[in-house]
């Protein structure tokens, strides 16, 4: 007969029982998900992000932006209706970590991409008050005067590729290049779109990329990566 | 230190039938301060917070005092801070008075954890306020602070099962299993969770080693049950042993608390996919996070019903002594926090709740309504025992510092049943023409009374704490609180058993 009192007399019997007890549930939960493969849609369109976006990206974790924007339409109705197409889980295959959120004290930004102009971002980054008088949004004016650190960006896409990231040689070889190409408009980002499709030149200062430059770039390219032209909800589901 | 107290460390209990013993009661004592003192900074942040969300001035335009940055801060001083510093001294305290054992590893190792431990968080909070931070949530420090906290956990669990495998007693008591649990599945946590690649050794910044909706479902299952073993395992481990304690009276029901436990940490860690109905997180995940969910009702239900009818022949003491009202309250949030729960984690409750703040109200009914209550609870009963004073300095503070938090908490999760139910329904109301009725920035303008209101419910909250901290600096300064001089030796006052 089993006796409770088994356990509570050995402490070792104690924490191996307790261990493997809080280990069932995670393990049929989240090891399926690197399993099965329907898990992640296979869509047209994905791409890493350009090394501007990567680097505004790491400023909207700096900020906690993700503390009030969330990056999910949920499968709803009115949410599609408000935002957009509902978020597909390729969407995000590229963020480490997911940038989901859990709360909206201001809107969701997962399609916030090609919504405003570039102008219209910069001017909301700087005063949000100014374009939205109701918006409790603190203000980033200080990102407009703080150069863009970038020293390293190679070294940025190069950890992202040991997480699985798909940057190629030519992507990390170049990412200074395209990063200043983004960032400027007066530049050739003739060889930035060949390796980036859709990147959204900002208008830049022509002098340094600022970090306001970046995180420009990053919120007008969200969202816009997926082609939906060519795919619809069975091709989604299969 | 009182004469007394000084006295105590060198005196030993006379025990009949073991060896002399003393416990290790300074590692307790510097835990206790550290945990009020971290319970004012998360308060005083956390009303700043919630100032910041009424009145956007208050963001000062500045980096470090943004809502973003300091959002963190508040939550991993309320979590970590306070909530870690109260379950470690208490984990200290418990453990050595059930097991009739003193600490393993001497003086020195448990030092170690209490100044390794200090030092995580004061890095954290400055790393936090500097930029540097994972982006998820509770999790946000990056990963040469994880590797720090990594190396305290290990020792404070050495410390823990070292002292629970040289025991004389023979069972190990109910508390002691929680306090266990919380303490792996925290290990285990952490460490998956925060698997990540640093661009450099000398870089702060890393990559996550999961991404998208891995990352997410790995980041919930570890932010659901940080809440489900950190600020409920660990703190049902101070229910079993304070609220006894206090009530004097032994608990409830053995068996109860047997089933409670196993159902408890086998169902817990399967909900986190509660916190993602309806997105990209394949269905089956969700509705396996929401079954457990609603199955964990049971287990936490009984929990509370073995805390609360541990007082049954025992209520009258609710009367005389506030301390024990705060625990037995505690509970009472306890119980309401964990029929909430199950209830948001429907799905159709989670589309209208979810992103509102209905969620926030929820969490706050938890942690401060359930845990800094039951911290609360504990330490009012510990700091006269701790620093050996014949009780607490004031009573009727006491009674002050309940009444106004319990307003404080009430004020706080109402105004937020209000302001998230409102979110939800005019996030998707349609008007007649079939257009969605409210733009989004006219939902962010209704909700500004409830978040005043609010801010008042956290500011009262923030009095009720500085009260207490004034009661207990009084308890171990005055000479009101001086223990008589008895006939009995004093280490027998002191070990308190």
């Amino acid at each position: 007969m089993f006796r409770h009192e088994w356990i509570e007399k050995n402490a070792i019997l104690l924490l191996v029982l307790t261990l493997v007890t809080i280990s069932i549930g995670g393990i049929v939960e989240i090891i399926p998900l690197f399993t099965i493969e329907t898990t992640i849609e296979r869509v047209v369109g994905m791409r890493p992000y350009t090394p501007l976006e990567l680097m505004g990206r790491n400023l909207y974790i700096r900020e906690g932006c993700y503390t009030c924007h969330s990056q999910q339409i949920r499968a709803l109705k009115d949410e599609v209706e408000r935002y957009g197409h509902f978020s597909l889980a390729a969407e995000s295959m590229y963020d480490h970590p997911f940038q989901w959120g859990s709360k909206r004290i201001g809107p969701d930004l997962a399609r916030v991409g090609g919504k405003y102009s570039s102008d219209w971002h910069y001017a909301h980054l700087v005063n949000p008050q100014e374009l939205v008088p109701e918006s409790l949004m603190p203000k980033y004016g200080f990102m407009a005067t703080t150069p863009l650190d970038f020293d390293h960006i190679d070294k940025h896409l190069r950890a992202n590729r040991v997480v699985g990231v798909p940057y190629t040689d030519d992507q990390i070889a170049h990412a200074k290049d395209d990063l200043l190409a983004q960032a400027n408009a007066q530049m050739d980002a003739d060889a930035l779109m060949k390796r980036y499709p859709k990147a959204v030149v900002v208008p830049g200062n022509d002098r340094v990329p600022t970090e306001l430059d970046a995180l420009v770039a990053y919120l007008q390219m969200l969202g816009t990566l997926v082609d939906f032209a060519n795919t619809s909800p069975e091709k989604l589901q299969q | 230190m009182s004469d007394a107290a000084a006295l105590s460390d060198t005196v030993t209990m006379s025990r009949p039938l073991h060896a002399p013993l003393t416990y290790n009661e300074d590692v307790v004592r510097k835990f206790v301060v550290a945990g009020m003192f971290w319970a004012l900074v998360a308060f005083l942040v956390g009303v700043y917070i919630a100032a910041e969300l009424a009145w956007p001035e208050a963001n000062l335009g500045l980096s470090y005092v943004n809502f973003g940055r300091l959002r963190p801060v508040h939550t991993s001083a309320a979590i970590f801070a306070f909530g870690g510093s109260v379950l470690i001294g208490t984990s200290f305290y418990v453990v050595q008075r059930t097991c009739h054992a003193r600490l393993f590893g001497g003086e020195a190792l448990a030092d170690f954890v209490f100044w390794g431990y200090q030092f995580f968080i004061v890095m954290v909070a400055l790393s936090y306020l500097m930029g540097y931070t994972q982006g998820l949530e509770y999790a946000e420090p990056e990963w040469h602070l994880d590797l720090w906290l990594t190396l305290i956990w290990v020792i404070y669990a050495v410390i823990f099962i070292g002292t629970l495998m040289k025991r004389e007693e023979p069972h190990i008591y109910v508390a002691n299993w929680f306090y266990l649990a919380f303490i792996l599945t925290v290990a285990v946590l952490h460490l998956v969770n925060n698997a990540a690649v640093p661009i450099s050794m000398y870089s702060a910044k890393s990559y996550a080693a999961y991404g998208g909706v891995q990352s997410a479902l790995i980041q919930w299952w570890y932010g659901h049950n940080a809440v489900g073993f950190l600020l409920t395992a660990g703190f049902l481990g101070m229910m079993y042993y304070f609220i006894p304690k206090q009530a004097d009276q032994p608990i409830y029901s053995y068996r109860l608390s047997v089933v409670h436990f196993w159902s408890f940490v086998f169902m817990y860690i399967w909900a986190g996919p509660h916190h993602l109905h309806y997105t990209s997180l394949p269905d089956w995940t969700q509705t396996l996070g929401m079954v457990f969910s609603l199955m964990l009702w049971m287990p936490s239900w009984g929990g509370m019903i073995n805390g609360l009818m541990t007082l049954s022949g025992a209520w009258d003491k609710l009367r005389t002594d506030p301390a024990l009202r705060f625990s037995v309250t505690a509970v009472g949030f306890y119980g309401m926090a964990t029929f909430e729960g199950p209830v948001l984690s429907i799905r159709d409750v989670n589309a209208l709740a979810h992103y509102t703040d209905w969620i926030v109200g929820h969490v706050h009914s938890g942690t401060l309504g359930w845990n800094a209550f039951m911290s609360f609870g504990a330490i009012y009963y510990l700091v006269p025992v701790l620093w050996k004073r014949s009780g607490l300095y004031s009573a009727r503070l006491v009674a002050w510092h309940y009444w106004i938090s319990t307003l404080g908490i009430v004020l706080y999760i109402s105004s937020l049943w209000v302001a998230g139910i409102m979110q939800g329904l005019m996030w998707r109301a349609y008007d007649a023409f079939g257009f969605l009725q409210y733009s989004f920035v006219e939902s962010v303008s209704a909700v500004h009374p409830y978040y005043v209101i609010r801010w008042l419910g956290g500011m009262m909250f923030f009095v009720g704490a500085l009260i207490m901290v004034y009661n207990l600096v009084m308890t171990v300064r005055s000479p009101s609180t001086r223990r008589a001089v008895t006939g009995y030796p004093v280490g027998a006052i002191a070990a308190g058993e």
